[in-house]
């Protein structure tokens, strides 16, 4: 079969454009190249929904970020993902800021920003985030910044997608891209594929799928970013809190989340390395310290885990590469770094405009359905619903994750969605256990053994997040009974 | 929903709550357990070593043992309790919500209840440990639990960070299926747990024990291939060029352990320093009619002594349904009892100024080890009214005293008790 | 004392309370064995015990045939040599037992040709 349309990518770009793209009638395949989709950098981002102020005028990133927030409603409704628009604060520590704030909310006026305002009354600052340090002198305000999950947006986006008839393949890495008549060969880890256009949003590896086609106009370079998860009895944040930007990145915020949680960070270090995701002990004390001066209380102590992820600053410039190519039906879509997330619809726009351009036939499928249903759990459910349900479908009251309060029922939904999880990290990202206070400590072996259970392998089989990742290694008496071997490799 | 009334209500079922449970039906009242887990037992039924029960029973158990003992006395008292079954709120007029596959949402009213959900471990994020987040990384009693009981192995090559008991037994133990040990990895200049297990576990099995040294960094995207470990100066700061690299596939951290008080902080219970309920000489925590022992309390190093206060605890449950006390006491009519030098914290968090007359069991940690030390309780004047020598302290035992207070001359007026362990006045120089 | 002629065969820790005295064994001029280093009775029969026979309580588990749990948690009854537990290790890992188990069972008697038993340290019901 010959797709009208293969997208290299399950990040958040590559999920968006396959959901957007699965409202018209054309054959469409997403390839990933690791177990899951969402595991690269989207897995990793701060969830921040951007105003859209911060960049520079003359980027062409600045208006679809303006444009994607807008969207964002919309595409909650008809989504279900967890999002809250509560707004965001630029924090002057000093008079001498306040300027450039009062530039930045000039320009993002003028170029359709809702509500922005300069507020310098700290009484009323303090009113709307009580956390905020003493030493504020004025804020910039964005009521239509918000935050959301940024992988539980790309889990539902993809459901919605493959429900609509795109095919979702993982663990397929692209090895070779061959090109002949109109058709592209791609051939992965896993198959061969072939396409008539072919979008490439391979994120930290776009610029070495782009050469595959002859395409060598830019380069990837990772820059890290660190970050620091508090626990949700510790600090509670009603607005997102920017420092002052500068150059280099957006600084350390302090971000409430979605589930209640807050996280510090991230800072920015470039790197070679597209595999070094690790903390450090240095970027970790930087988070700490930048996040101290505008939250002086913060509980260091409460502190559940730190988590690292890779940016993908294209080279030389700062701005989108969104390029329908000389290579005619390739399509790159790379360097999507912040506000990238806060971008991706009307990026998704964009790529439907190069595809009409390309020739290929847009028309609206019949039975298009826009929506996906909110996944159903435990904790929303009032007592009388929670009853209800329970007689209905009694593993409900089975409880495995005890933290976040996650039931069977749950678990074994984020299994067979469309998409599913298939790992113990894919579980954990579809909802939620492991992602508490006890950090899998005592839902792991349930966890495990439900995956075992499903895709019918023994334990030792089961992984964190795909090949190499297991738990564990063999039966307890394996190593006496010399069932296992003891070999260093 | 269906609902349920009783007496006494008890949260868990580990060795606090079964012992609790035993006192409670002894005492002739009605009590449910409620147990989120599959079966009886609690925590020690994977600690499948020997060292439980030397004072409650006069014996060596291993810690199945000890548990089934209880286990028994339930069943053989007929006491009623659910498996499977999860508390999912308690509110402030003693109300529990809980579901279980069978019943669904269920509802238990109670006259009093008994906390006794014991404690978590405490995680590799909550201590902040830079590097990659593969698969490999366990705590100690996650290991525990897959080896002793679900029948697996988590690796082959281990290094272990904490040398508190869990993580010696469990250095033993994956030695003994097999499994190779490299190192156990101390913060402190000290090994942190009994010196029973320092030799029976690691120098039996020449396993080295590193102390201040920690871990800096993990390495391995996907699986865990080794630590970076880092000798730490008197500040706990790491000095930089110690760095070693040892190499597995599988790191242990025995960090810590932190009461489980999620429901208790939701139902409005006030909580301490320590992570445990705030509770007074009776063990009844700031919510009338709410009690708390075992490690939700207070982490215990022995199991014995987890049973000896849940005793009380059910004893004193059972007192207050029978309304021999239940008023709401007020603060000008308590002793607040506060940590003083050398002290982590201290049980119970303040005294009834009516029960001065009865035995009170204080139980607290000192923050450093020594030698020829002296404990002193001092009044609000700062007059010493109790004190008490003791040849050796260190943090990973908690020491208990039973002081009677009226025996001892307490000042009606005082309102305030401090505990602080100092070195004995004849101690001129500092023993090593 | 005089200087020492007299060679240090082995040191051992003490366990019997926190003080941890290192009991020196040592041989003299005439061949006899000399205990140095305890600090009271209780040191000197515990460094005596480990140095002529070091007995330890062994603790494993033990595969099960339709019980609840895949192991059922198990003990020796009494100390067993030392320098015997690898052997008994070896031992307990080839045996498969079958539930229902009481706790004090015995499931292996004789371990490794000792007076000591392997003996179940739990109940374990079978499988439903």
């Amino acid at each position: 079969m010959i797709y009208d349309v293969i997208i290299i990518g399950g990040g958040v770009t590559g999920c968006t454009i396959a959901r957007t793209l699965s409202k018209y009638d054309l054959k469409i395949c997403l390839l990933e190249k690791e177990a899951d989709i969402a595991s690269g950098t989207t897995k990793a981002n701060s969830g921040v929904v951007h105003a859209g102020y911060s960049s520079p005028r003359e980027f062409i990133k600045r208006n679809l970020c303006i444009r994607g927030n807008a969207l964002y409603t919309q595409a909650h409704k008809e989504l279900n993902f967890p999002f809250k628009r509560n707004g965001s604060f630029v924090v002057a520590l000093e008079d001498s800021q306040i300027k450039d704030l009062e530039e930045e909310r000039k320009f993002g006026i003028e170029d359709g920003i809702p509500g922005l305002e300069l507020i310098l009354d700290k009484k009323k600052i303090k009113e709307m985030e009580p956390n905020l340090t003493d030493d504020v002198v004025g804020v910039l305000h964005a009521p239509s910044a918000g935050i959301v999950s940024p992988y539980e947006m790309t889990i539902a986006l993809a459901e919605n997608a493959a429900m609509n008839g795109v095919k979702f393949f993982r663990n397929q890495k692209v090895k070779r891209i061959n090109h002949s008549e109109s058709v592209f060969t791609i051939k992965t880890s896993g198959g061969e594929f072939e396409g008539y256009n072919v979008i490439n949003a391979a994120g930290l590896y776009a610029a070495k799928i782009s050469k595959m086609v002859g395409l060598d106009y830019f380069d990837i370079m990772p820059r890290k970013g660190e970050y620091v998860l508090f626990d949700r009895n510790a600090l509670n944040l009603n607005k997102v809190l920017f420092p002052m930007a500068t150059k280099v990145s957006k600084g350390i915020l302090l971000c409430p989340t979605v589930h209640g949680n807050t996280f510090a960070g991230p800072n920015a270090q470039n790197l070679p390395d597209k595999k070094d995701i690790s903390t450090t002990l240095a970027g970790l004390k930087e988070v700490l310290e930048g996040a101290t001066k505008l939250i002086p209380k913060l509980p260091v102590r409460s502190s559940i885990r730190n988590f690292a992820g890779l940016r993908a600053v294209p080279t030389g410039r700062y701005d989108f590469i969104i390029d329908n190519t000389d290579i005619y039906g390739f399509i790159n879509v790379a360097g999507i770094l912040s506000p990238g997330l806060t971008s991706c619809y009307a990026i998704a726009e964009k790529v439907v405009d190069f595809l009409e351009l390309l020739g290929a036939v847009m028309k609206i499928k019949e039975d298009y359905n826009p929506i996906r249903p909110k996944p159903e759990r435990f904790t929303e459910f009032t007592k009388e619903e929670l009853d209800k349900k329970i007689k209905e479908d009694s593993k409900w009251a089975k409880i495995i994750c005890r933290c976040e309060t996650v039931s069977e029922r749950e678990i074994l939904n984020s299994i067979r969605a469309p998409v599913g999880a298939t790992t113990v990290d894919g579980v954990k990202f579809r909802c939620r256990p492991g992602m508490g206070r006890c950090q899998g400590g005592f839902c792991r072996p349930r966890v495990i053994e439900i995956l075992s259970r499903e895709f019918n392998k023994p334990y030792n089989e089961v992984t964190k997040r795909g090949e190499d990742t297991e738990f564990l290694i063999c039966k307890t008496k394996d190593f006496r009974l010399k069932q296992c071997s003891f070999e260093e490799e | 929903m269906k609902q349920y009334n009783t007496d006494v209500a008890i949260i868990g079922a580990g060795s606090a709550g079964l012992a609790a449970a035993v006192e409670v039906k002894k005492g002739g009242l009605n009590v449910l357990i409620l147990e989120r887990d599959r079966e009886l037992g609690g925590i020690t039924l994977q600690c499948i070593h020997n060292g439980f029960g030397l004072h409650e029973f006069k014996e060596e158990l291993t810690g199945p043992e000890y548990a089934q003992r209880f286990i028994n006395e339930v069943k053989r008292l007929d006491i009623p309790f659910k498996l499977n079954t999860m508390v999912i709120e308690l509110t402030i007029d003693k109300t529990i919500y809980a579901v279980n596959e069978e019943e669904g949402l269920i509802e238990v009213k109670a006259k009093a209840i008994i906390l006794a959900m014991g404690c978590r471990e405490r995680t590799r994020g909550a201590i902040n440990i830079p590097g990659f987040r593969p698969s490999g990384v366990y705590t100690a009693g996650q290991a525990q639990r897959f080896v002793n009981m679900e029948g697996w192995l988590p690796g082959k090559t281990f290094v272990i960070l904490g040398s508190g008991d869990i993580g010696m037994i469990m250095a033993r133990r994956l030695t003994w299926e097999g499994c190779k040990v490299k190192a156990v990895v101390e913060i402190l200049p000290y090994v942190s747990g009994l010196l029973r297990n320092q030799v029976q576990c690691l120098e039996d099995y020449g396993i080295p024990l590193i102390t201040s040294y920690t871990i800096t960094k993990i390495h391995g995207r996907d699986r865990i291939k080794g630590v970076t470990i880092s000798k730490v100066d008197r500040n706990f700061d790491r000095v930089i060029g110690s760095e070693k690299f040892i190499e597995c596939d599988t790191l242990l951290l025995s960090v810590g352990l932190i009461p489980e008080n999620e429901l208790t902080l939701n139902a409005g219970a006030e909580l301490s320093l320590n992570n445990g309920p705030v509770v007074d000489n009776n063990l009844e925590t700031s919510i009338e009619g709410i009690f708390a022992c075992g490690n939700v309390l207070q982490v215990h190093d022995l199991v014995d002594m987890v049973t000896a206060e849940a005793k009380r605890a059910g004893v004193n449950a059972v007192e207050y349904v029978k309304n021999i006390y239940g008023k709401d006491i007020s603060r000008d009519e308590r002793i607040l009892c506060i940590p003083g030098e050398n002290v982590n914290y201290v049980k119970p968090d303040f005294i009834n100024k009516e029960d001065v007359g009865e035995d009170i069991i204080f139980t607290f940690r000192v923050k450093e080890p020594g030698r020829r030390k002296l404990i002193q309780f001092k009044d609000h004047e700062n007059n010493v009214i109790y004190n008490r020598k003791k040849i050796h302290v260190i943090p990973s035992e908690m020491i208990e005293l039973k002081v009677n207070l009226e025996k001892i001359k307490i000042n009606p007026a005082c309102g305030r008790l401090e505990i602080e362990v100092i070195d004995r006045p004849e101690v001129l120089i500092e023993e090593d | 004392m005089a200087e020492c002629t007299t060679d240090i065969i082995a040191e051992i820790r003490c366990i019997v309370c926190p003080t941890g005295c290192i009991v020196q064994v040592k041989k003299d001029e005439t061949g006899e064995l000399i205990f140095e280093g305890y600090t009271c009775k209780r040191g000197l029969e515990y460094a005596q015990q480990e140095f002529f026979e070091p007995k330890r309580i062994l603790t494993s588990t033990i595969r099960v045939e339709n019980g609840l749990l895949p192991l059922v948690p198990i003990r020796t009854d009494q100390p067993i040599l030392k320098d015997k537990l690898n052997d008994a290790l070896q031992l307990i890992a080839t045996t498969i037992v079958k539930a229902p188990i009481t706790m004090g069972d015995i499931l292996i008697k004789n371990v490794v040709g000792l007076d000591a038993n392997i003996i179940a340290s739990r109940d374990l019901v079978e499988a439903r």
